[in-house]
């Protein structure tokens, strides 16, 4: 069975997968709205940044932050000047790397659930005296509800399966930075199957279920504009 | 009187839209031409949805855009009406919720009657529940029509609303069109390439071709005109407005009395004073020069000829004035010229039918 250690960690796992999704959701918001819209000659370049972690090895990245979130880099400087200490083995750091990290999984199905709304509804709510930003909330919010379940969804689940960027960026501190998958790990280090098999099974399970859950529930939802 | 000047300037290399107008204020106004005359782009451009880099927009005494001083009202700030090719229904809301969603953000209070009265006039009032992709076609145009008249609008933009509609459902909208005419007094614009919605709707023809003007005016004054290629289309005609003036019910015939004249037409089921539209085909109009003492043809009025041009495969065209409406005549070149027919001529027109519009 689950031990103390092993509630701990999935407690600790999905209180970062929880912050970092709403994070996610806030940021990625705009900016896959601003991808959508844009002509702008940066769109390639930001389209890629974001990617990125799709292809990067998690230590890649995990590395490059590690580094740039240490006492001599650009961030931690910053957030030493501000007296918040430096970010790395902690669990804003964690946060932080999180959100980078699955970022992707959220920008891109709302950039295609925006993108697939098209021209026409926001012209329609212009004549109908609704502004930018009361046509977003109004129309644009309604209209991509399928995207941003799927986003808040991939974004969630994506981040209680990391291991590499979390192993380098925080660390394997019980309580702090300890998840789910650096304690499976930890379990198998130790030879210790039996438990490895619990949480192992307990993450393919909800795995399994959140997907399963996507697609059942956009089947009903289709993103469609059944005007088209 | 001229309330609506619209002047813009857009260049997007293989299109130009190059235009400089005055409209009336009242009454439609109908955009006609084909597709790619820019139409539909001088309707956006007036609507702020597109915005001509050069231009000058005054509605009622307002300026809407004035490039010169880098004055452009965005579209939600533009009190106006529109209503799109396809419906463009909010589809995540009810018939009710997008027949509200523009009037939640008016400040004026009176629109709550204005709906009362649109939802009335284009007989919608049973779909309100209903969700948009539940509608047919000519429903949505309807909900549409309706959802932007509710605003109580200075003007109204319409983009082609029939044309994505088949003919059963275009024959179940225009009578509403037509109603909306009467019963409203907001100026519209209409844009189409139909020359049957011109001619059942328009009170004001501006041709467009190539992004310019070809001419505007009233409608049977446009129609008329000699140089447009309107004039040559087989299915030329004049409107005429007029009204109903007396019944023959012996002969199943009714009188009409339009401005410097009457003609008789097959019985209409209207009272005395009903305002019709007729419309009468150029190829149905031939011109005598004397009175004919005994012809089956009812309709013959004294007209005098204003202009004579070369129609298509050895025709004529004539624009000739009946009182002081206009009136086009498509004979043969040959006939012209055995009658001599000149401009300044006092003639005879015999009509050989005419259509009831409405």
């Amino acid at each position: 069975m689950l031990s103390p250690a092993d509630f701990d960690a999935l407690f600790l796992t999905f209180k970062v997968a929880g912050i970092a999704t709403l994070l996610m959701l806030l940021l990625g918001t705009p900016l896959a709205w601003w991808l959508a819209r844009t002509r702008s000659g940066w769109k390639g370049i930001i389209n890629t940044v974001v990617a990125l972690p799709l292809v990067l090895p998690p230590t890649v990245l995990g590395f490059y932050l590690l580094v740039l979130m240490g006492p001599a880099g650009a961030i931690g400087k910053i957030t030493i000047w501000l007296g918040l200490g430096t970010l790395p083995f902690t669990f804003p750091g964690l946060v932080v790397a999180s959100v980078l990290y699955s970022m992707p999984f959220v920008v891109q199905p709302l950039q295609a659930a925006f993108t697939s709304i098209g021209e026409q509804p926001l012209e329609a709510a212009a004549t109908l005296r609704a502004g930018p930003l009361d046509t977003f909330f109004s129309v644009v919010m309604p209209l991509a509800k399928p995207g941003f379940l799927t986003a808040a969804i991939l974004g969630f689940a994506h981040t209680v399966g990391e291991f590499g960027v979390v192993l380098m960026v925080g660390g394997n501190i019980p309580d702090k930075t300890r998840v789910v998958s650096v304690q499976i790990y930890n379990h198998v280090e130790a030879l210790e199957y039996h438990e490895a098999h619990w949480l192992a099974g307990g993450l393919l399970l909800f795995s399994f279920s959140v997907l399963m859950l996507l697609y059942t529930a956009l089947k009903t939802h289709p993103v469609a504009n059944p005007l088209k | 009187m001229t309330i609506i000047h619209a002047r813009f300037l857009l260049d997007y290399g293989d299109f130009k839209l190059d235009v400089d107008l005055h409209l009336p204020g009242s009454g439609i106004t109908v955009l006609f031409g084909h597709s790619g005359s820019g139409k539909t782009t001088l309707l956006r451009c007036i609507a702020g949805l597109q915005q001509a880099p050069r231009g000058f927009l005054e509605i009622n005494g307002h300026i809407w855009q004035d490039s010169e001083r880098g004055l452009f009202l965005p579209t939600y700030k533009r009190p106006l009406g529109y209503v799109f090719q396809e419906a463009n229904l909010f589809p995540h809301l009810t018939v009710r919720a997008n027949l509200h969603y523009g009037l939640k953000r008016i400040k004026q209070n009176h629109g709550a009657v204005k709906l009362e009265q649109a939802v009335e006039l284009l007989g919608i009032g049973h779909l309100m529940a209903r969700m948009p992709g539940h509608l047919s076609g000519g429903e949505r145009q309807r909900v549409a029509i309706a959802r932007a008249l509710a605003l109580n609008p200075e003007i109204l933009l319409m983009d082609e609303p029939l044309a994505s509609l088949d003919f059963k459902r275009k024959q179940e909208i225009l009578p509403f069109l037509s109603r909306l005419h009467q019963q409203l007094d907001i100026p519209v614009l209409y844009v189409t390439h139909s020359q049957q919605e011109v001619a059942q709707l328009a009170d004001t023809l501006v041709i467009m071709a190539e992004g310019q003007v070809l001419a505007s005016g009233p409608l049977s004054e446009t129609q008329s005109r000699l140089d447009v290629p309107l004039a040559q289309d087989r299915e030329a005609a004049t409107v005429w407005q007029a009204a109903v003036a007396e019944h023959e019910a012996d002969y199943h015939l009714s009188r009409v009395a339009f401005a410097g004249g009457s003609l008789s037409i097959p019985a209409v089921d209207a009272s005395v004073g009903t305002p019709l539209r007729i419309q009468i085909y150029a190829r149905d109009v031939s011109i005598v020069l004397e009175t004919p003492t005994a012809t089956s043809i009812l309709n013959v009025l004294p007209a005098t000829i204003t202009g004579i041009a070369d129609g298509r495969e050895g025709q004529a065209v004539v624009q000739v004035r009946v009182g002081t409406q206009a009136l086009l005549a498509h004979i043969t070149r040959k006939s012209a010229l055995l009658l001599g027919l000149q401009i300044g001529m006092a003639v005879y027109v015999q009509i050989k039918g005419t259509s009831i519009l409405n």
